[in-house]
């Protein structure tokens, strides 16, 4: 974490993944998204930290395409490159898409399926059936998901019997078994016990080394302990993005400052 | 206890207590009328049943061996012969009667009563055959609509006329779908009176029903499952077919329960288009095709009920076997309604969320 940290002031970065630019994004008559620019580089935690309604769901969620869903979701400039491509060229098949940047959701939701079909679910809809390759992604993946030992011997009960953490475990584990390259997390940790929290943050930390990650947070610490870098947000507005020890340690920006220094938001 | 705190105990009495005897002996008459209405709406409903349960179980229950009137459950409605022969009394269906007769030379004289005789096994199985029909067509386009509404429909103009015509659908009395389903199943496509006209006009009576239950059951399914889904490269379909459909389906049956009763005991919309008075052969009898099964009237109880009770001269025969259908019917409704509850707590332990 501390090399990392260095590394990132140093400017030694890995290379870029995920490139925003010029990006507005409005639901119905209410534009969300101001003009938003950011870089987004492979393998590192990056955060989005702000007030409630800044934006920082919205732009996670437009980065899968998952805003496609509701009606009145527009974007009216710039775009979202992931590896180069504008993920919102209309030849871009959003579900493949899907499978490429995985997320999880701040609400735990497994399937009332047992925990096995949970973490095969985006295999099985591929029409995957092979039971030596299902059973092979199940280890692997619960195993990723630091819940494995904890699993092993009852993986045909419901997702449902797992405690909070174990079930957002679970989520994580049923994300990578379709093989993304990045994992989009919105606020996974807000419902969890700090016990549960700490265990997720641990894994954010393991995962670091094959996956790149975007965590919306609304624990200031969470986001100092987990990332390499930080988005702070402000009514739609992108504030400042730096390495995170800059800008929990020096901000640029007053507003940031404000913010993490617990005077507003 | 100084005197002071006694006050405050005395005046803390009289907010507490004081209750006036006026506004308590209001709250007790009208928690009376709320009783009493109750009540009211349980012994209309104890009375219909017990006279029904009570005449009907005389004409369905024998005293000895084997306890059921099989020849009322196994027979068609026939002429009753009651006559006198060699001191006895009898009472015969036609067929019976006709038996009875050969060994015998000298003639008897009888009175005869009409549909008295026999029993109600045609209108038992046209009853089960409409309603499994109509069910089937109903849940089919039913599900359809619903999950249409509830899932891939945009809001707007289109989908609010939409929704206002099923709305409307459902206050269309029976009889017009009756009128309706002859216009235009029996008349314009020329099915004439046929169980696959019965079958379309029951079907859109109870659509409504299923149709706005279903999109409720389908609605009231987290968001949050359909975007775990999403999230993991499902399409919308794959979606509702994994992750939808299944969880909705114990709420879409309650629904049919409710259709089934309904269908099962309409009357007005099959007695243009698919119920005869009185057919010799069952369904199944007589069939120069297996569709043909489809293009015939059959027998339904609620249509015999109707023509033993309001067609016929009225006498104490013909008494015996209107109560003793209403009671059959009865039990049929019950025991549809008994399964498919049934069939739905299985469901709902298979698929808890």
């Amino acid at each position: 974490m501390d090399t990392l940290a260095v590394e990132s002031q140093k400017g030694d970065r890995n290379p870029s993944l995920i490139r925003i630019s010029d990006f507005d994004f409005s639901y119905g008559d209410k534009q969300a998204l101001f003009d938003i620019n950011m870089d987004i580089a492979e393998r590192e935690v990056t955060a989005f930290i702000g007030p409630s309604g800044c934006g920082k769901s919205t732009l996670l969620r437009c980065i899968n395409r998952m805003n496609d869903l509701i009606e009145s979701a527009r974007i009216d400039r710039g775009k979202v490159e992931v590896n180069g491509v504008d993920i919102y060229d209309e030849r871009v098949d959003a579900t493949e898409l899907r499978k490429r940047i995985g997320m999880v959701f701040q609400k735990s939701n497994p399937f009332p399926k047992s925990i096995y079909e949970n973490v095969i679910y985006g295999l099985r809809i591929q029409g995957v059936n092979r039971k030596p390759q299902l059973d092979e992604t199940v280890e692997r993946c619960l195993k990723g998901a630091a819940l494995w030992e904890e699993v092993k011997d009852r993986l045909d009960t419901s997702g449902l019997s797992l405690s909070g953490g174990q079930q957002q475990r679970l989520c994580i584990a049923r994300a990578m078994a379709v093989g993304p390259d990045v994992l989009l997390m919105d606020e996974p940790c807000s419902a969890l016990d700090p016990v549960a929290t700490a265990k997720i943050e641990e894994l954010i930390h393991e995962l670091k080394n094959e996956y790149t990650i975007l965590i919306v947070t609304h624990n200031m610490q969470q986001a100092a302990r987990v990332s390499d870098r930080t988005a702070f947000f402000y009514m739609g507005n992108l504030i400042e993005m730096n390495a995170t020890d800059q800008i929990f340690m020096s901000p640029d920006k007053e507003q940031t400052e404000a913010y993490i220094s617990g005077r507003f938001g | 206890m100084s005197p002071s705190r006694t006050v405050v105990r005395e005046s803390m009495e009289k907010a507490l207590f004081g209750k006036s005897t006026k506004s308590k002996a209001m709250e007790r008459l009208v928690f009376a009328l709320f009783r009493l209405g109750t009540y009211f709406v349980l012994l209309c409903a104890a009375t219909i049943f017990v006279d029904i349960v009570y005449k009907g179980g005389k004409t369905v229950f024998r005293s000895e061996f084997p306890f059921l009137n099989v020849e009322f459950l196994s027979d068609s409605p026939q002429t009753l012969h009651v006559f006198e022969y060699q001191g006895r009394k009898y009472e015969m269906s036609d067929s019976n009667f006709r038996s009875f007769r050969e060994g015998i030379d000298e003639p008897i004289v009888t009175e005869t009563y009409a549909y008295s005789g026999g029993g109600i096994w045609p209108c038992i199985a046209g009853t089960l055959l409409l309603v499994a029909g109509a069910m089937i067509i109903a849940m089919t386009l039913g599900v359809l609509s619903a999950i249409f509404l509830s899932e891939y429909s945009r809001p707007g103009k289109i989908l609010s006329a939409v929704r206002l015509s099923i709305l409307n659908l459902a206050g269309v009395p029976s009889i017009v779908f009756g009128i309706f389903g002859m216009g235009m199943f029996v008349l314009a496509f020329g099915w004439n009176v046929s169980l696959i006209a019965g079958w379309f006009t029951l079907a859109f009576m109870v659509l409504p029903i299923i149709i706005s239950a279903s999109e409720e059951s389908m609605r009231a399914i987290p968001q949050g499952m359909r975007d775990a889904s999403f999230a993991l490269g499902a399409t919308q379909w794959t979606t509702i077919r994994t992750n939808v459909l299944p969880y909705a389906m114990p709420g879409i049956l309650t629904s049919s329960i409710i259709g089934v009763a309904r269908v099962a005991g309409e009357t007005a919309p099959i007695m243009f288009t698919a119920a005869y008075a009185l057919r010799d052969q069952l369904p199944w009898e007589g069939l120069e095709r297996w569709y043909d099964l489809f293009f015939q009237g059959v027998m339904a109880l609620p249509y015999h009920i109707y023509v033993v009770s309001a067609k016929i001269p009225q006498n104490e025969y013909t008494s015996r076997m209107q109560y003793g259908t209403a009671f059959v019917f009865l039990f049929i409704v019950a025991a549809i309604a008994l399964s498919s509850i049934l069939i739905r707590i299985r469901m709902r332990k298979k698929y808890r969320w």
